[in-house]
């Protein structure tokens, strides 16, 4: 558990942090933030160095808990030698840096923001480190993707910040593509994400078909993580960011990510031809493109990035060598640079500061101001170079031994040597020059503070550290290497081998010899500079940032064009697709199926049915080809809804027929009354190509449905409704199956649509409430002329059918349990035959003789049928359990009250509120002098 | 019969899937009350179709299958006040934006 909470203590801390920005904000309050921002890491530190014991014992620490088991995602850590070392690295530069941050940040609002943010990203990237699953371990790459990207962003109003912010996002996270379909092609391969499983399945791996492809992708990951070429290009555009970032992720810690994923695949995916080319030869592009390019930076942090990326590129050519020497020497490199590169950053943050400029050829001189500075300077600097003595120097003597060892292939075995001792040449200038060139070299030229401002001598302390550690591991590396670093090792090889000898260092000839041919080298070169600038001015500058951004810019375009070519905003097109995509996978897969005709005999045609039938179809041919004709496809649409309901007569449907008779009035009174707002025609406009293709997709579908229900009613039926029909009587006190079935089997769907209802009717409420008459489109109303309104034969006649209507109405409803009727039925006919009044009478008339509004209907109607439901529960049933009683009726005889009835009465009081609620909304558009409120 | 029924469905279905393609609101409506036709009778014929039998308890000997009934029965319901709805939506659609086409524009305005 211990190590989880390593992880996820620095979140405690950024909320922590975040808290107390809150109570105290302001920028006078940033020591207090600093100090409580400091408080997790420190922990964190603590408790790594509490473990160093058990990891010096060889120990792996695993902490796991099962979270998604059938996709392989636990959430599981592991501590051994090298997670260990990486996370010890986080955490200790990360309590560095916030302790510079406090200074830098000084006076500044956002340092909170900062504060926060550091943190955040420090459970990143002990995620990354810690992860004992791929899976996971992706999660957290992605996150220091992110927070880098907000670091980068900080000073988000700089136009600069903003670009190289979206820059490294868009290249890392390109690669955390790659890298996520690596993992799960590894994760396929091995059977696991756990790290313990894949360290052991080496030869699973590597005889694998999919390992050259798993491998290029992972490596896509760790290479544009790592700022390898040519994917380095975001590091220098990263120095957007404010100097403890780049100190921090752009140089100790995240560009290491890509480094230690390597170093951490290597025992299951390393030491083959592909591997050692792949990463070698990146390497050696990187480690040369990037010291090359140091030495022309005018820019203190662009000289550091780009020699940042250098170091990157020879660790990586290290890990590429894949010896268990060359691991030893990646690793102690790793941590050398870490500690030699951030206090140079925070010397560039400190002179930024004091004198408002980072360009090396205005800063000159600093030394009779910064003395202090100048001193401690003096050991990193001298650790990038690589004089005697130094970390640097060791780690570089180890490349450069290890580089000889070199054999196969043939063409690297003088070429890597003799590549390594240029790009230390190299180096050795770019670090002359940056400690030079900043506190020698004469005066200073036109700086915007002059003399520097002072900064706080507790600036310096972290430097002091982080120089003191870099000068220990040059004057005891033996000690170090054996008690931190080999733990390391040993995690990235799996086997036990022997200590790295330093003493054999020592005497290593060629080696010192390569160090002194690039130490002079280095010197000559940084002497030479004056006429080399020049040179480097002549060259043709390119922008990387510039054709990033056009590259950007054009892929924008390109799938804006994509899109726009797809997506054009028309509905009709996109209605075609989906009938496509429906249609085609249904052609290709049933396209030979000649089963369609199934055993079941057919039965007797029925001239009726083939007469009903053919009208059916022809006045739906009918509707599709006057369809320009609004009024007469609207009197074939309902001959069609006449002849459904005669088929549902037919087929022994009483019910449905009664429904759909009622339904389909009250459906054609309001498309007449739509119509009477709308054109009368619709304008030819569909091409012929339009057309053809839509009679296309119509014909295909109507052919699929043809067959599918052939091939079904072919078939015999298994149906599952005996249950109902054996029930409906003993159990729901009903002989109407299907009224049963509705108010009582299946009564939870029904409230669902009657709930459906209210709310659609609800909907055309307020859609037609504020719909402006005035505004109507061309052609309405007024054209067809409402000369008599309201005839008052009509009006006679429906007062009278009133009575008898509502009767009939309830005579289906009380039957409706028995008997064909019911709810929606009888609901139907009690809406039909008020609707008749509303169009006899008028609006104003029958709204004056309402007793009610129809919105309380629509909730009284879904109130009543719930509480039925929830009654079952008062008496221990599930809710919408129904019971009933045999009572005689006067006149009507033995009659059984169920609660289903009481239920049916929501139904019932429903279907009446909603029809008509839709219906006098829409009826009160059509009246010219509206009743002069709302109605519902 | 069973052949008889079946091409109703596709010709229900079919006209209905063509007008619904159409660029007219009102077209749509129609089509989508086709649909619904088509949709509701195809659901029924699964219970298989059956003359003279409706599942009313003891009044004939054979009764058809009740339950696509009752689904029909909420269904028809449903795509009425959906029918309703959309109705409505194309009324507004047609006074807020002048112009009765599914897109919102008359793709001939440019051009007048």
């Amino acid at each position: 558990m211990d190590i989880g909470l390593l992880v996820f203590l620095p979140v405690l801390g950024a909320i922590a942090s975040l808290l107390s920005r809150l109570k105290q904000p302001g920028p006078d309050h940033v020591p207090t933030h600093a100090l409580v921002a400091l408080l997790a890491p420190a922990i964190c530190l603590l408790l790594l160095l509490s473990y160093l014991p058990r990891i010096q014992s060889g120990e792996a620490l695993v902490y796991s808990l099962s979270w998604v088991p059938q996709i392989g995602l636990d959430l599981s850590f592991r501590l051994d030698g090298l997670s260990w070392l990486f996370a010890t690295l986080i955490t200790g530069i990360g309590c560095l840096i916030i302790l510079y941050a406090r200074y830098y940040f000084a006076g500044k609002d956002t340092a909170g923001r900062f504060f926060i943010l550091i943190q955040l990203f420090m459970t990143a990237m002990l995620g990354i480190v810690l992860s004992e699953n791929l899976l996971f371990m992706l999660v957290f790459w992605e996150l220091t993707s992110l927070v880098s990207f907000l670091l980068i962003g900080f000073t988000w109003s700089s136009r600069n910040a903003r670009r190289g912010a979206r820059m490294s996002l868009v290249i890392t996270g390109g690669g955390g593509l790659a890298l996520l379909g690596g993992i799960l092609l590894l994760g396929q391969i091995v059977g696991s994400y756990q790290i313990s499983d894949i360290l052991t399945a080496t030869d699973t791996i590597v005889s694998d078909d999919r390992y050259p492809l798993t491998l290029t992708l992972i490596l896509l990951g760790a290479f544009t993580k790592s700022a390898q070429a040519p994917f380095h290009l975001w590091l220098p555009h990263a120095m957007a960011a404010p100097t403890p970032v780049s100190a921090y992720l752009h140089s100790a810690t995240m560009v290491k990510a890509g480094l230690f994923l390597m170093a951490r695949l290597h025992p299951a995916m390393g030491d083959t031809e592909l591997w050692f080319s792949l990463i070698t030869i990146t390497g050696m592009v990187t480690l040369m493109v990037g010291a090359f390019v140091a030495m022309f930076m005018h820019d203190i942090k662009g000289l550091l990035a780009y020699s940042t990326i250098s170091h990157l590129g020879l660790i990586t050519l290290l890990i590429g060598m894949g010896s268990e020497m060359a691991m030893a020497a990646a690793l102690f490199h790793l941590t050398t640079h870490a500690l030699f590169k951030a206090p140079l950053f925070m010397m560039a943050g400190i002179v930024d500061q004091a004198t408002g400029s980072r360009d090396m050829r205005n800063i000159n001189g600093l030394w009779r101001t910064m003395p202090a500075l100048m001193l401690i300077t003096a050991i990193p600097a001298a650790a990038m170079a690589g004089l005697p003595l130094m970390s640097g120097y060791l780690s570089k003597k180890m490349l450069f031994s290890e580089s000889l060892l070199v054999t196969a292939p043939h063409w690297a075995n003088s070429l890597i040597p003799t590549w390594v001792t240029i790009a230390g040449l190299f180096s050795v200038a770019y670090s002359v020059r940056i400690f030079h060139n900043v506190f020698f070299n004469g005066q200073p030229v036109d700086l915007p503070h002059w003399p520097p401002r002072r900064k706080p001598a507790g600036m310096l302390v972290p430097l002091f550290i982080l120089a003191l550690a870099s000068l220990a591991i040059g004057l005891a590396p033996q000690a170090i290497y054996n008690e931190l670093i080999h733990l390391a090792v040993m995690a990235t090889s799996m086997t036990h081998l022997p200590l790295y000898d330093f003493s054999d260092l020592a005497n290593a000839n060629v080696p010192a010899m390569m160090s002194t041919i690039a130490m002079i080298g280095g010197v000559v070169f940084y002497l030479a500079r004056g006429p080399l600038f020049a040179i480097h001015r002549q060259l043709p500058e390119v922008d990387a940032k510039n054709i990033f951004e056009q590259i950007m810019q054009q892929s924008i375009r390109f799938a804006q064009s994509l899109v726009y070519r797809l997506e054009n905003g028309s509905l009709q097109r996109y209605l075609a697709f989906i009938l496509i995509a429906a249609i085609a996978p249904a052609l290709g897969m049933l396209s030979g199926y000649s089963g369609w005709q199934g055993p079941s005999e057919l039965t007797a045609v029925n001239p009726m049915v083939v007469f009903g039938a053919v009208i059916l179809c022809l006045s739906a041919i009918g509707v599709a080809l006057f369809h320009h004709q609004r009024l007469p496809a609207l009197l074939l649409l309902s001959v069609t809804g006449l002849f459904v309901t005669l088929a549902f007569a037919q087929f022994s449907a009483p019910d449905l027929a009664l429904t759909q008779l009622s339904v389909e009035v009250m459906a054609v009174v309001i498309m007449m009354l739509a119509l009477s707002f709308l054109p009368q025609t619709s304008p030819r406009e569909s091409g012929f190509g339009r057309v053809f293709r839509d009679l296309s997709l119509a014909g295909l579908a109507g052919i699929g449905i043809a067959l599918f229900a052939y091939a079904v009613l072919t078939r015999p039926a298994e149906t599952i409704s005996g249950y109902f029909l054996a029930n409906s009587v003993p159990g729901g006190g009903g002989t109407n199956v299907v009224n049963v079935i509705l108010v009582d089997f299946r009564g939870f769907d029904t409230l669902g649509e009657i709930t459906v209802l209210g709310i659609a009717a609800v909907a055309v409420f307020a859609f037609t409430r504020d719909l402006h008459l005035k505004e109507r489109v061309a052609s309405a109303g007024s054209a067809q002329g409402f000369a008599e309104p309201h005839p008052v034969i009509l009006q006679m006649i429906s007062r009278m059918a009133l009575p008898i209507a509502l009767l009939v109405s309830a005579y289906i409803f009380l039957r409706g349990h028995n008997m064909p009727g019911g709810g929606f039925i009888s609901g139907l006919v009690t809406a039909v035959a008020l609707t008749l009044q509303y169009m006899a009478g008028g609006l104003v008339w029958a709204q004056e003789r309402m007793l009610t509004h129809f919105r309380p209907l629509i909730g009284a109607g879904l109130l009543i049928a719930t509480i039925t439901g929830l009654g079952s529960w008062f008496v221990g049933y599930p809710f919408l359990t129904s019971t009933f009683s045999h009572m005689d009726w006067p006149l009507i005889g033995e009659f059984e009250l169920a609660t289903a009835l009481l239920f049916d009465l929501g139904v019932y009081t429903t279907v009446v509120g909603a029809t008509l609620l839709i219906l006098a909304n829409l009826g009160k558009l059509m009246t010219v002098a509206g009743p002069g409120q709302e109605v519902g | 019969m069973e052949l008889v029924v079946a091409i109703t469905l596709g010709m229900l279905t079919s006209t209905g899937v063509y007008l619904i393609l159409r660029a007219r609101t009102f077209s749509v409506v129609l089509g989508l009350t086709l649909l619904s036709h088509g949709v509701n009778l195809f659901l029924f014929s699964m219970g298989r179709l059956t003359t003279a039998s409706p599942a009313v308890i003891g009044l004939v000997e054979n009764y058809t299958d009740p339950l696509p009934q009752a689904l029909v029965l909420t269904a028809i319901v449903i795509s009425f006040s959906m029918t309703a709805f959309v109705v409505v939506l194309a009324l507004k659609a047609a006074v807020e934006l002048r112009s009765d086409h599914v897109d919102g524009e008359d793709p001939n305005e440019d051009r007048q």
